[in-house]
């Protein structure tokens, strides 16, 4: 496929995963790769498969062929806490955060700091969460607010902040600035460049060309569950991306051109 | 603390509204329990706040107070127990049957009739166990039987063992009561403690408090405790952070048998006795208590504090109406008008809150 990473190893490669629900496919015989701090955008219509491959890779559902290999080494996902503790963090569409529990409480469910090995440290875990949002330059009143009352942006920065908040190598966005104000995902943007600023590396889902072509630095294309394009950035422009996505891989790149100064 | 940027906290955020909202979220039962001692007071000012009353008050809440808690736990996770009268009542007519193991029915086989007798009446220390234990039992079928079988909702599963629990509590009695038991297994339910010569507290109350105690601690202080709001706020976001769902559900589910098992234990040492009717419709008041206290259907909402608060509205308006002479009818009536009105109170609140984020 492309050149620029062979010597490198990829911080999560999947090789020829297949999904099968009964007698739909899903996925046939999918390729992903993403190196350190490298933004990967993927892009597909619906029903491409993008969000079934991302849950493959990120444990919810187990592949019915191919394998996964994190930094190089072949791993088994049973669940979701297996793909965690590898580092590899999810931020779901519809956010999954429990709107009735507080910021620190999210950013660390099912990973609580213990006191005595029974009780929830309370104390150290919104220390910590400050901390982390800080680090972030996450901006939220205190972090013993619930979550219900923030804005959609800042449940997103949120959503990040719990999935970078154990030294994550990928994070995995599925349409993270799809129900934002246009204000907010400028921040939630600025937010994956600087996870890539510190080594970690984003598969990014949109549909937004925008943000594919602010943040990423290569695109995948699916179609139909298959591969189906793959290029650097800087070698493709929106209007061949988008002709990807409709499954169309002839239109030249010098009339793509000229749409994109129109 | 909170290290926010000045500009991000908006005029809106500081609003007392805004501020006052969250404490009345939590405490507004509290209120009304303290509006509902006020009217008592100026109704029955000699009666109403004497020792007597609030103790007698107390002693007739403790059973469905503790009925109450363990439902409000399945409301937390945005289930439902209507199971609880029926597994007080089994639990209730198990312990009694193992006191008077004579009153075994007619369809005992003998050969199990006369083994059973080798080891029966147990002792009291085997006795007070066993309601906790038939308690367990029960919820754990009912958390097995939603989990396991996938039902739709646990108002099927926990309708269904409504009618089986009682069932073979009638079955193993032959529905009719059995008194007398040992004094030991009647303290928590009967027994009064001495504070001083003049004072004295039911042990109830005690249990109540230790209980109640425990729970909140539970609930706020362990990761399982947290785990269980999780799920009532998105289950999906539990399962996604690695939580294991059913088997909190689960767990969940047992506690509040466990509860039910207690509250037999109390309602058969107050009543000397296991009767065949225990229990019965006694669920919907554990509800009630529940919902007044300030829990969400939909889960994820409300504190033991409030179930406390709960069970006393109710406790206070029965204990109120029989003092004024009221006709038992129109308790009903009362406790199903303040029902609608605190849940009205609660939609109206949603809206305002609603408001908020737009």
């Amino acid at each position: 496929m492309n050149d620029t990473s062979q010597t490198a190893t990829p911080t999560l490669e999947a090789r020829g995963i297949s999904k099968y629900f009964g007698a739909v496919t899903a996925l046939e015989e999918v390729n992903l790769k993403v190196m350190p701090g490298e933004v990967l955008g993927v892009v597909g219509d619906n029903g491409a498969g993008k969000s079934t491959l991302m849950k493959v890779l990120s444990g919810l559902h187990p592949a019915s062929k191919g394998q996964l290999f994190v930094s190089g080494q072949a791993v088994h996902f049973h669940g979701p806490r297996d793909a965690r503790n590898r580092g590899i963090e999810m931020v779901y569409q519809d956010l999954a955060l429990a709107g009735n529990m507080r910021i620190d409480e999210n950013i660390f469910l099912g990973r609580e700091q213990l006191r005595g090995g029974i009780f929830v440290n309370h104390q150290a875990n919104a220390r910590k969460a400050q901390e982390h949002l800080d680090k972030l330059k996450i901006h939220v009143k205190s972090v013993s607010q619930r979550v219900e009352e923030l804005s959609g942006g800042q449940r997103q920065a949120v959503a990040i902040a719990r999935a970078t908040a154990f030294d994550a190598k990928v994070v995995i966005m599925d349409e993270p600035t799809a129900a934002l104000a246009i204000k907010e995902v400028r921040k939630v943007l600025d937010l994956i460049k600087d996870l890539k600023n510190h080594g970690v590396s984003v598969i990014l889902i949109s549909h937004r060309m925008d943000d594919i072509f602010y943040v990423c630095d290569r695109v995948m294309a699916l179609f139909r569950g298959r591969n189906f394009a793959e290029a650097q950035l800087g070698q493709t422009d929106r209007n061949e991306v988008i002709g990807w996505i409709m499954g169309n891989k002839q239109q030249s790149t010098e009339t793509s051109k000229n749409h994109d100064l129109n | 603390m909170a290290t926010s940027s000045p500009s991000a906290t908006s005029a809106r955020e500081q609003s007392l509204h805004v501020r006052l909202m969250p404490i009345i979220d939590r405490y507004g039962v509290l209120l009304v329990v303290l509006g509902m001692i006020l009217i008592g007071y100026a109704l029955e000012p000699k009666v109403f706040l004497s020792f007597l009353n609030v103790s007698n008050i107390m002693n007739q809440i403790a059973f469905n107070a503790l009925l109450a808690l363990g439902v409000f736990i399945v409301i937390v996770t945005a289930g439902i127990d209507l199971s609880v009268g029926s597994i007080l009542v089994l639990s209730m007519m198990t312990m009694a049957l193992m006191a008077h193991p004579e009153k075994l029915p007619a369809w005992v086989p003998d050969g199990v009739r006369a083994s059973l007798m080798t080891i029966l009446p147990a002792p009291w220390y085997v006795l007070i166990l066993v309601p906790p234990i038939v308690g367990v039992i029960c919820g754990m079928v009912n958390g097995w039987g939603l989990t396991k079988l996938r039902l739709p909702h646990p108002f099927i599963m926990t309708l269904g063992t409504l009618n089986i629990f009682r069932g073979v509590s009638n079955l193993i009695s032959g529905g009719v009561p059995i008194s007398d038991l040992p004094e030991q297994v009647r303290w928590a339910g009967y027994e009064k403690i001495a504070l001083t010569p003049d004072i004295d507290i039911p042990a109830s109350l005690l249990v109540l408090i230790v209980v109640f105690g425990l729970m909140s601690i539970f609930l706020n202080h362990t990761r399982t405790g947290r785990h269980i709001y999780a799920i009532g706020g998105n289950p999906q976001a539990a399962r996604v952070s690695g939580i294991n769902v059913d088997r909190t559900l689960v767990i969940v589910y047992a506690l509040c048998g466990l509860l039910a098992g207690m509250s037999g234990l109390l309602l058969a040492g107050r009543t000397n006795s296991g009767f065949p009717n225990a229990g019965l419709g006694q669920e919907l008041d554990a509800i009630s208590a529940v919902i007044i206290g300030g829990a969400s259907f939909f889960g994820g909402r409300g504190n033991v504090l409030g179930v406390f608060a709960g069970a006393l509205v109710i406790g206070i308006m029965r204990n109120l109406l029989n003092l004024r002479d009221v006709p038992v009818f129109w308790q009903q009536i009362l406790i199903g008008i303040i029902i609608i009105l605190v849940v009205y109170f609660d939609v109206l609140r949603r809206k305002a809150g609603s408001g908020r984020e737009a």
